[in-house]
């Protein structure tokens, strides 16, 4: 293994985060304390509780999960993206780093990104509810589990895009549509049957239900849903990424 | 001498279906400073990335230090240094940094002294702490030098180094690799300057249209296609070339006041004294007479007309 190779990338990755660390940080902070406050403030004088839990503590795990998806999306897409189209892809080609060490600098770097401002956002809610964490561990498991699979999607975003176009229309046009039915900010049960059941073909609602499970013991789906919805999108991008640097599709002309 | 690169039939058809590389078959000694010569579209960087792993060979094999690029790549690819003939640098970053980030790329441990010594020979260790972006463009190709040598290559690719850039830069480019000949470094170097191969390189290959038409040590090769002029003025001028002296290579130059006779300087007899003996049998005067080699320029036409030997 070339752990040296995969520090100096995750740490030439990091690096590109913390030259813009204000930008990075503040606009997932500003656009949380908006959801909090349309959401949590407006929606919530509405709807006082979901299944026992304050309104605006519910949405918190939805919330994160929200950022964390895409900023693991863009980062990771951004990171392989920017090289490849810049032409300095060829360095990390011809060095002596495999497929796999590649991956996990860029993936590692991005879902760390995502990582870090997922809990800044979390810290965020703080001063807005009251958040109790009942299941750390597994709080910080989805968190992880959650940032390294859409890191990879993410990836496969950047080496499949072509222009600056195709690398944000996936974002905005699948993920954010996405969270958004995936139970973010409600709860499925809330839907009628049919849309309930809809829901269920939603991928991101196995990461919401379980993530929120992490934090308040309850989950629209069971845990071990969760828990096997994300390895089997884990496995099934590490496939596609296998795939991609077997084939060198969009990399190796 | 030891082999340290060894190319066998290396071929290369892109996607496309284009053949860039038909089949090469090279040797590279340790230590030694080739030249790859040939026009654009020869093929020159696609075989460059195709030794350096960028690219994938669609048949044949190559060796670096002994290891196969395929089966023991990161053997191979640890000894090669590569600067690439596009500037691709990462704009926003400092110039340390994206050196610094080169060297552990590959693997190897930082080493900040070995990095202060690399750019101060380049010249750039006033601009450690710039933004890349900042630069020149021939400040650029420093720092892309740097990068191929911040892991020590034992074997350093400069793909086009002089091509585009000032004066200045071409001296310290040449000097640079005169200094990395002396530790051992074996280089290769693509240009179509054909003074640049003449001056630096110990062989000189020469690549078109995906094929090398020949590789040869550069004062040999110099030697072998070396083509004489001898050009002879005459006091008054002639309208056809006399017939006793159909037997010489020889035609009309200036209207007539001229001869012009091309001959082989490696050739047992150059045939001077017997055309010259025959000029004046023909009843021509000499009004002064005068030599001169052809360039290397001229030779690489040729033979790229010609398609080798
Ligand atoms: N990615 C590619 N796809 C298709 N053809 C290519 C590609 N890269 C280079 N070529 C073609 O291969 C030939 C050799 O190119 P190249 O190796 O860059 O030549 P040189 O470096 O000697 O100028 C050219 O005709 C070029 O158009
Ligand atoms: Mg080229």
């Amino acid at each position: 293994m070339n752990w040296t190779g995969i520090f100096a990338i995750w740490r030439f990755e990091m690096a590109r985060f913390f030259r813009s660390i204000i930008q990075s940080v503040v606009s997932p902070v500003v656009s949380t304390s908006l959801y909090f406050v349309v959401f949590g403030a407006a929606i919530g004088s509405r709807i006082q509780e979901v299944e026992g839990v304050p309104y605006g503590a519910f949405i918190v795990p939805g919330l994160i999960m929200l950022t964390v998806l895409q900023q693991s999306i863009q980062n990771a897409a951004f990171g392989i993206y920017f090289p490849k189209f810049i032409g300095t892809i060829f360095e990390v080609l011809s060095a002596p780093i495999s497929a796999f060490e590649i991956v996990m600098g860029y993936v590692g770097a991005a879902a760390a990104k995502a990582i870090l401002i997922g809990l800044i956002i979390l810290l965020t809610s703080f001063f807005f509810v009251d958040v109790r964490i009942a299941h750390p561990f597994w709080m910080l498991a989805f968190l992880v589990m959650t940032a390294v699979s859409f890191s990879l999607l993410g990836f496969i975003l950047g080496i499949w895009a072509k222009s600056f176009e195709q690398l944000n229309i996936v974002p905005l046009l699948v993920v954010t549509p996405l969270v958004f039915l995936g139970g973010s900010f409600y709860s499925v049960s809330m839907l009628p049957p049919f849309w309930e059941a809809v829901s269920h073909f939603n991928p991101v609602l196995y990461l919401v239900s379980g993530f929120r499970w992490s934090f308040f013991g309850m989950a629209d789906v069971p845990i071990g849903a969760s828990l096997a919805a994300i390895l089997i999108f884990t496995c099934a991008c590490l496939a596609i990424v296998w795939w991609i640097f077997r084939t060198g599709y969009r990399i190796k002309s | 001498m030891t082999a340290i690169v060894e190319v066998e039939h290396l071929k290369k058809t892109y996607d496309s279906g284009f053949e860039a590389l038909k089949g090469i078959d090279l040797t590279i000694e340790q230590g030694e400073i080739l030249a790859l010569l040939g026009p654009n579209g020869a093929g020159k960087t696609t075989l460059i990335s195709a030794v350096c792993g960028i690219t994938a060979p669609t048949d044949g094999k190559v060796r670096v230090g002994g290891h196969d690029i395929q089966d023991d790549w990161r053997a191979a690819r640890k000894l090669i240094g590569l600067v690439p003939q596009e500037i691709n640098l990462e704009p926003f970053e400092l110039v340390m940094n994206t050196v610094r980030f080169s060297r552990g790329l590959f693997g190897r441990p930082r080493n900040d002294a070995l990095i202060e010594k690399i750019l101060r020979d380049l010249s750039l260790w006033d601009k450690k702490d710039s933004r890349i972006n900042a630069l020149s463009g021939g400040m650029k190709r420093r720092v892309l030098i740097a990068k191929a040598l911040s892991h020590e290559p034992r074997v350093l690719f400069l793909d086009e180094p002089t091509a585009g850039v000032d004066v200045e830069l071409r001296r310290d480019m040449w000097r640079i690799v005169e200094t990395l000949r002396a530790d051992g470094v074996t280089i290769i170097l693509t240009t179509h300057y054909i003074e640049e191969a003449e001056a630096i390189a110990d062989r000189i290959g020469i690549i078109s249209g995906g094929q090398l038409l020949l590789v040869e040590e550069k004062a040999a090769l110099m030697k072998r296609l070396a083509k004489k002029e001898l050009r002879i003025d005459l006091q008054s001028p002639v309208d056809h070339i006399p017939e006793t002296l159909s037997a010489f290579d020889l035609r009309r130059a200036d209207d007539g006041r001229a001869l012009i006779y091309t001959y082989d300087t490696t050739g047992e007899r150059t045939g001077i004294t017997r055309l010259l003996g025959a000029v004046q049998a023909a009843g021509l005067t000499l009004a002064d007479i005068r030599t001169s080699q052809s360039s290397l320029e001229e030779i690489f036409v040729d033979i790229v007309k010609d398609g080798g030997k």
